[in-house]
């Protein structure tokens, strides 16, 4: 982000003052410095907001932060790379917690980013033609992305429940499907609780992104597709999606990123404790520091948890922007 | 030009004061300071049925303060979901409260971080003596040996609560006064179509508040003598499996209580759904909950065998609130002035009253206001058969570990699992692996 803003002034700048050559040289220097002085309150946030924290963070990961140095960091003991090796060591109790977590994430986020993807661009294709109705749908639509976090999941919660809750209602009283109520909240179906309500609250923004992206497919296409014989699942495949390419790279790397971090969503359904089958790993680490108070190894974790985000961004822009140069060629 | 020299001007000067404020912060640091005697800032716990209720308690109170001493006290009444967050973030940045409340079983895990006033016998003179406070209460104040980092506001003490009238219908004279009695009830009460009793099966805190006691009447620890964690002792083993048994085995506890987490369970017992309930001081919530006080009775949690006592006959822990005074206050003759009144004779009377607890201040609990027959059955369990959670450093992640594993215990039970000895003792396991190596 900075890089690209970093060249536009530089380039706008030169143009203005069109003949710098024959003006004395710290008159050039200014004006040259002008633009990366102007830059320098944004860089200062920027710094503020973003890297101080982080720094600190990864500073964080390489001491022994317990309880009995929170109230002055600076006496807490170095430990080289021992939260690190805490973390994983995938034999001992710790470890091994942190990677079963990190199983249910990927699983968990795989699922959510395939299932937001499909129904967002289901939705999207058949909102694309013109009917009665088709502005309060897209409106209707929106309302799980727009309402805030915690109404939406804390009325999942009431649905989910065991005794008085809808789902139950209706599985179970109404539609006979299970023999005993089940439970949502706890157990092995807290996945699926979980997974539910997420995918609910995230595929919106999904319909909205593949929206916008489809009202740049020249019409011309389709109709001429219409012309040689194709059908509608023809024309989806080889109109449609191709063109939609650019906009489905940065969707779903954003969808990616989004649900592996998501934190809200299984702490206000969970609470502290998450039950073993929907422990996600933010709210793994979240338990690992906040609530055994061991801010050293959490930090640890979060930057593991960095790290493979990184990885996998990185891989993944790597990959889908060879094959879009390859393909646009 | 000129234009261009000013946009540089700003930006320059904009730097400036950016880089200035981000130096700015944490430049209170150290012990306490008198920098500013005229007001305070307090925050306390949430202990009526609401929020809006425990400013309408404690609004009278600050004025009252206000007017004897010219100190301004800033309430903030603070949700138990995030207290402890909010006092672990204070400590970090130094920037807290002036005095606050913490759950006393807190006290030695926050008296680790030295975050909060060390009560020596100076401080104490201050606020009129160690002795003026009840003994019990003292012993959930902080680890042993060390001056106690608090001092006890309100004590409680878990009792059974039972409905009269579905014990009347299923026939049931006198409440339980052992296990094996409350589990014959149990069936009775169930033959009548009520759950007989309620769990908070997905609540950390309360699984721990059980447990412990569970414990104690097996004649068990869950730590060392030296402070270590002891969790798969076969007696610990023992006391957390009966604990869960009452649902997976006696089926004296509904499956659905085994997700409740936001007091559901009162709630059931308010509505007169469910016989009996195990909470503490639980009047005047059942009162705001619409469930008057000639509905139900109060008797002692029941025990194995015979009648409370220590030890073994243990049927409560001691639960209450302490009042505790941030080191970093700049307000510490204020601070100690409100400790004070806070637990002067008076205030105790009023405050304790509203809350239904009971004073930990000898002066104000022999007041007839604490006689009535369900405050004599707090105030018998708080002296004779009452112990307090292990005061260790590690207390606060001993109950996440272990309230975990009760969890996923209960959360087997509904499931229809079985619960057995090995079972609960691999949790228990798992869950004294997480504890802090030393």
């Amino acid at each position: 982000m900075t890089t690209t803003t970093l060249k536009e002034p530089v380039r706008g700048s030169s143009t203005g003052a069109a003949a710098p050559e024959q003006r004395r040289r710290p008159g050039r220097i200014r004006r040259i410095g002008l633009p990366y002085l102007l830059l320098l309150p944004a860089l200062l946030l920027e710094l503020l907001v973003h890297l101080v924290p982080m720094v600190i963070g990864i500073v964080m990961s390489f001491k022994e932060l317990t309880q009995f140095y929170i109230r002055d960091w600076g006496t807490a003991p170095w430990t080289g790379f021992g939260n690190y090796s805490v973390s994983v060591d995938f034999d001992a109790p710790v470890g091994k917690a942190l990677l079963h977590s990190f199983f249910v994430t990927v699983g968990f986020t795989l699922l959510s980013v395939g299932l937001c993807w499909l129904i967002g661009t289901t939705a999207a294709i058949y909102m694309q033609d013109t009917f009665r109705g088709r502005g309060l749908l897209r409106a209707l639509f929106l309302v799980p992305y727009a309402l805030p976090v915690y109404a939406a999941v804390i009325t999942w919660v009431f649905m989910f429940q065991h005794d008085n809750g809808l789902v139950n209602h209706v599985l179970h009283d109404q539609l006979h499907l299970t023999d005993k109520r089940s439970f949502w909240l706890i157990g092995d179906n807290s996945f699926w609780a979980l997974l539910i309500t997420h995918v609910w609250k995230g595929w919106p923004f999904a319909f909205l992104i593949v929206m916008a992206g489809l009202q740049n497919i020249p019409k011309e296409l389709y109709e001429a597709a219409a012309l040689d014989g194709a059908g509608m699942l023809q024309q989806i495949r080889r109109i449609t999606l191709p063109s939609l390419r650019p906009v489905n790279q940065v969707l779903v790397l954003v969808l990616f990123l989004w649900t592996f971090n998501d934190f809200n969503t299984p702490y206000v359904l969970f609470g502290k404790a998450a039950p073993e089958a929907a422990d996600l790993i933010s709210v793994h680490i979240y338990q690992a520091s906040f609530v055994t108070w061991n801010f050293g190894t959490g930090s640890a974790m979060s930057v593991l948890l960095l790290l493979f985000l990184l990885v996998v961004t990185g891989v993944y822009l790597v990959f889908t922007s060879r094959g879009r140069r390859t393909g646009d060629v | 030009m000129r234009s261009i020299r000013a946009a540089a001007v700003g930006a320059v000067t904009m730097s400036l004061a950016l880089a200035a404020t981000a130096c700015g912060g944490g430049s209170s640091s150290g012990g306490g300071s008198n920098d500013s005697p005229k007001t305070l800032t307090y925050w306390a716990s949430n202990q009526g049925a609401s929020i809006a209720i425990d400013k309408k308690v404690l609004q009278p109170e600050l004025d009252k303060f206000e007017k004897q001493t010219g100190i301004k006290v800033k309430l903030e009444v603070v949700p138990w979901s995030d207290l402890l967050n909010r006092i672990l973030t204070a400590t970090t940045s130094g920037q807290g409260p002036d005095v606050l409340n913490i759950g006393n079983t807190w006290s030695a895990s926050l008296q680790a971080t030295g975050a909060l006033l060390p009560w020596d016998a100076k401080n104490f003179d201050k606020i009129g003596g160690k002795d003026r406070f009840v003994d019990s209460a003292l012993g959930s104040t902080g680890a042993e040996g060390k001056d106690p980092a608090a001092v006890p506001l309100y004590s409680m003490a878990y009792a059974l609560y039972y409905n009269k009238e579905i014990f009347a219908d299923a026939g049931i004279s006198k409440p339980p006064a052992t296990w094996a009695e409350l589990i014959a009830d149990g069936k009775k009460i169930k033959a009548k179509g009520k759950s007989p009793l309620g769990a908070e099966g997905a609540n950390v805190s309360e699984n721990i508040h059980h447990v412990f006691v569970f414990a104690k009447q097996h004649g068990a620890d869950f730590f060392t003598a030296d402070g270590k964690p002891d969790f798969t002792n076969p007696k610990i083993v023992d006391a957390v499996k009966q604990y869960v048994d009452l649902m997976a085995k006696d089926k004296v506890i509904p499956t659905g209580d085994a997700e409740y987490a936001q007091n559901q369970s009162v709630s059931d017992f308010a509505k007169g759904r469910q016989a009996m309930l195990l909470w503490q001081s639980a009047a005047a919530n059942l009162k705001s909950q619409g469930m008057s006080e000639d509905k139900y009775g109060i008797a002692p949690v029941p025990v194995q065998s015979g009648t409370p006592g220590t030890g073994a006959q243990t049927n409560s822990m001691v639960a209450g609130i302490n009042l505790a005074v941030f080191k970093n206050t700049d307000n510490l003759d204020g601070a100690t002035k409100f400790v004070k009144f806070m637990t002067s004779d008076a205030e105790q009377k009023i405050l304790n009253t509203a809350y239904s607890s009971i004073p930990p201040v000898k002066g104000a609990q022999s007041d007839a206001a604490f006689n009535s027959p369900s405050n004599a059955v707090l105030k018998q369990t708080l002296a004779t058969s009452a112990a307090a959670l292990p005061q260790v450093a590690d207390e606060s992640q001993f109950e996440t570990a272990v309230g975990t594993a009760v969890k996923e215990l209960f959360a087997d039970a509904a499931a229809g699992r079985a619960v057995t000895t090995d079972s609960v003792k691999a949790k228990l396991e798992k869950a004294q692996q997480q504890m802090p190596m030393k």
